[in-house]
């Protein structure tokens, strides 16, 4: 409950912060002791990845570009070819005659016109269960199609920020959570739905199936502030759609999870996420288990997947996926260890020179 | 002290997160290095906090603003306010209720339904239709937009055609109209480069066809009236044939007819007189031949106050 709890605040702002030594498990507890000391080189580190790239590079940005590019397609065929799919936009539609309607924009007419339709639950409860099933903030990753191009507008600001033509400023987390609330706000008292008039998700979507608008102006603006000033700026501190979502997230069972038994803390993951905050938990010493599945903020979208040199970061569906049982025993890190001697004193000398010995074994 | 260690613990959260790639070891290092500098002054990360919670209350402050610009849509001088589709809720209403997904674009047989833009301010994204381009014919018969629209503001206590109250047309320049003027047409209403398109029920039932493609020669000019889709309904009960087999179909008033007036001095000639039954579908402002559309809707149907006057009671409202 707990961590539902910690997962929620996260996603409001809150900043994850180092467990204390006795919120550790006992295996994770050990498993650090080991890891202490323990140098891992740049070189080391390259030839790590390419090792476990080899055959897959950018797997799963590639199957998240090739499905929002799908079902945002699917939204174009389904009107200029009239084959009725997936009728409407992004905000609602039909999937095959069934109601959908984007939880964010449901809520919003709701709050602006203090009315429930049945038309509209039928489609907002049938996304909600959908995007439960599939993890919350995957509809970012997934489907945005502001997502998609932000994506493209932050490897430009990476690139510029490189050569410092670009900066980023950051902003507290936290402003996300007001943003909601002044949009839940604004939406009760004006009766407009104010948020819809700035959401650049639905302005895309709309662009992308009736047509290009003068709307796309503000979407530029607002890519160019990205690029420019503050990475992910959008989808980091304003969208609501994301927390509408990241609270849907919370319960699922889709999620990505972070084993630490082959971790080597160098971050990369961090340095390719949206949401790093979910990912400190690779920081060493602030996982507070061996296996533990990131937050409700994560969008899914699998990056740090693709990053990750050691394969310690993996979708699961929790109930389903079969993770391979890691004989913890076999590792040539934690030799004869786990019997007794872990709180005792170990020479640390001598723990480093098994570490090197294990290390050359890997190489 | 509370302070700087608050301040710590916020930075590794969410600054390092954008910064890192550094490796374990130098962070280490980092963080040591910097509890000296807290223990020196106030700390460059308290004032990078600082900044931090100024720049989000900017930015705050920014964007809120800029979704508020929603109240000022942007005049368009002499424009009227757009028609909305069958059965949308009065104006504000239908702002607040619409989800701006366009299903209801999408099954519109004539294409008449379109969808604002960002210059209408918080009408981005909800439908419309310009009459004077495409006007709602009915050739769907059974209000498709009604049944698509997910939210209800295209009420679906909308059952037919006669129900509609989109607006309410006017002669709004009675010395241009052939009508009055005792002229006939002949040839395509709107030209041959119009491409708005009206179903007519003896050449295709189900299709409509290119407003061009089917010219017209009358002695008197009665376009708006033949056209007229309630008109054409109330004709075929009358002959006993319902539109869609369906006595309900049927009209109960009349919309539109052509009547020998008599002016003041004296003067008689033809004209066109619209009656209660009129819903505002905007086909006789459409196939209106002259080069201003004669006959325009302009009237909402139930309060009977002008369109434009709607439109700029609420700008009003909204400028308060």
């Amino acid at each position: 409950m707990n961590t539902y709890l910690e997962s929620l605040a996260q996603l409001f702002g809150r900043a994850p912060r180092k467990p204390r030594k006795d919120e550790l498990s006992p295996a994770a507890q050990k498993m650090y002791f080991y890891k202490k000391g323990e140098k891992v080189t740049k070189a080391q580190l390259i030839a790590l990845h390419d090792e476990h790239h080899k055959n897959s590079k950018n797997k799963w940005r590639k199957r998240r570009w090739l499905t929002l590019i799908g079902v945002n397609l699917l939204f174009v065929l389904s009107f200029s070819l009239d084959i009725q799919l997936l009728e409407g936009a992004l905000t609602a539609s039909r999937f095959a005659g069934f109601h959908m309607a984007d939880l964010n924009s449901a809520l919003q007419v709701m709050l602006a016109h203090k009315t429930v339709l049945i038309n509209l639950l039928i489609g907002v409860v049938t996304v909600f269960i959908m995007w439960i099933i599939l993890g919350g903030r995957t509809f970012c990753s997934w489907v945005c199609p502001y997502h998609l191009v932000a994506e493209w507008a932050e490897t430009l600001h990476l690139w510029l920020a490189k050569r410092g033509w670009a900066k980023n400023y950051t902003f507290h987390r936290g402003v996300r959570a007001v943003f909601y609330v002044i949009f839940a706000l604004l939406a009760i008292v004006t009766g407009y739905t104010v948020y819809e008039l700035i959401s650049p998700t639905g302005i895309l979507s709309r662009a992308i199936i009736y047509g290009p608008t003068m709307a796309l102006v503000w979407v530029a603006l607002l890519l160019l502030f990205e690029i420019f000033l503050s990475r992910r700026a959008w989808c980091r501190y304003i969208c609501p759609i994301g927390i509408t979502y990241g609270i849907v997230g919370v319960l699922s069972p889709l999620r990505v999870t972070y084993d630490m038994t082959d971790c080597k803390h160098e971050g990369d993951c961090r340095a390719v996420c949206l949401v790093p905050h979910v990912l400190d938990l690779t920081i060493k010493n602030r996982s507070i288990d061996v296996e533990v599945g990131l937050g409700a903020d994560c969008t899914r979208c699998g990056l740090c997947v693709d990053a990750c040199p050691t394969s310690s970061l993996n979708f699961e569906f929790k109930g389903l996926t079969h993770k391979p049982e890691k004989a913890v025993e076999e590792r040539p890190l934690m030799p004869e260890s786990h019997s007794s001697s872990k709180e005792s004193a170990i020479d640390e000398a001598a723990l480093i020179s098994k570490k090197e010995k294990a290390k050359e074994e890997n190489v | 002290m509370s302070d700087s260690s608050k301040d710590k613990s916020s930075d590794i959260g969410s600054e390092k997160g954008s910064k890192v790639s550094a490796s374990s070891p130098t962070q280490v290092k980092k963080s040591k290095g910097k509890k000296k500098n807290i223990t020196r002054g106030p700390g460059r990360r308290a004032q990078e906090a600082r900044r931090q919670f100024l720049r989000s209350v900017a930015l705050t402050a920014g964007v809120t603003s800029i979704s508020l610009l929603g109240f000022m849509p942007i005049p368009s001088e002499g424009k009227r306010q757009k028609l909305r589709p069958p059965g949308a809720l009065a104006e504000e209403d239908y702002l607040s209720s619409c989800i701006k997904c366009g299903q209801c674009v999408q099954v519109c047989p004539v294409n008449a339904v379109k969808l604002d833009d960002i210059g209408t301010g918080f009408g981005l994204g909800t439908a419309y239709i310009d009459a004077r381009e495409q006007a709602c014919d009915f050739s769907c018969d059974g209000l498709q937009c009604v049944l698509a629209c997910p939210t209800g503001s295209l009420t679906h206590t909308l059952d037919y055609t006669h129900d509609t109250r989109m607006g309410f047309a006017i002669l709004d320049k009675p010395k241009l109209c052939l009508a009055v003027a005792g002229k006939g047409f002949k040839g395509q209403a709107r030209g041959p480069d119009y491409e708005g398109l009206l179903r007519y029920e003896e050449i295709d039932r189900w299709n409509p066809i290119p407003l061009k493609d089917h010219p017209y020669d009358v002695e008197i000019c009665d376009l708006c009236v033949q056209a007229c889709p309630i008109e054409q309904r109330y004709n075929q009960c009358k002959d006993g044939k319902y539109p869609s087999g369906d006595e309900n179909q049927c009209p109960p008033e009349r919309a539109i007819g052509l009547e020998l007036i008599e002016e003041k001095n004296g003067v008689r000639h033809m004209k066109p007189v619209i009656y209660d039954g009129c819903v505002g579908c905007g086909v006789c402002e459409m196939i209106c031949p002259t080069n201003e559309p004669s006959i325009i809707i302009d009237y909402d149907k139930l309060t009977k106050r002008p369109l434009s006057e709607q439109y700029i009671a609420k700008s009003k409202k909204a400028g308060h």
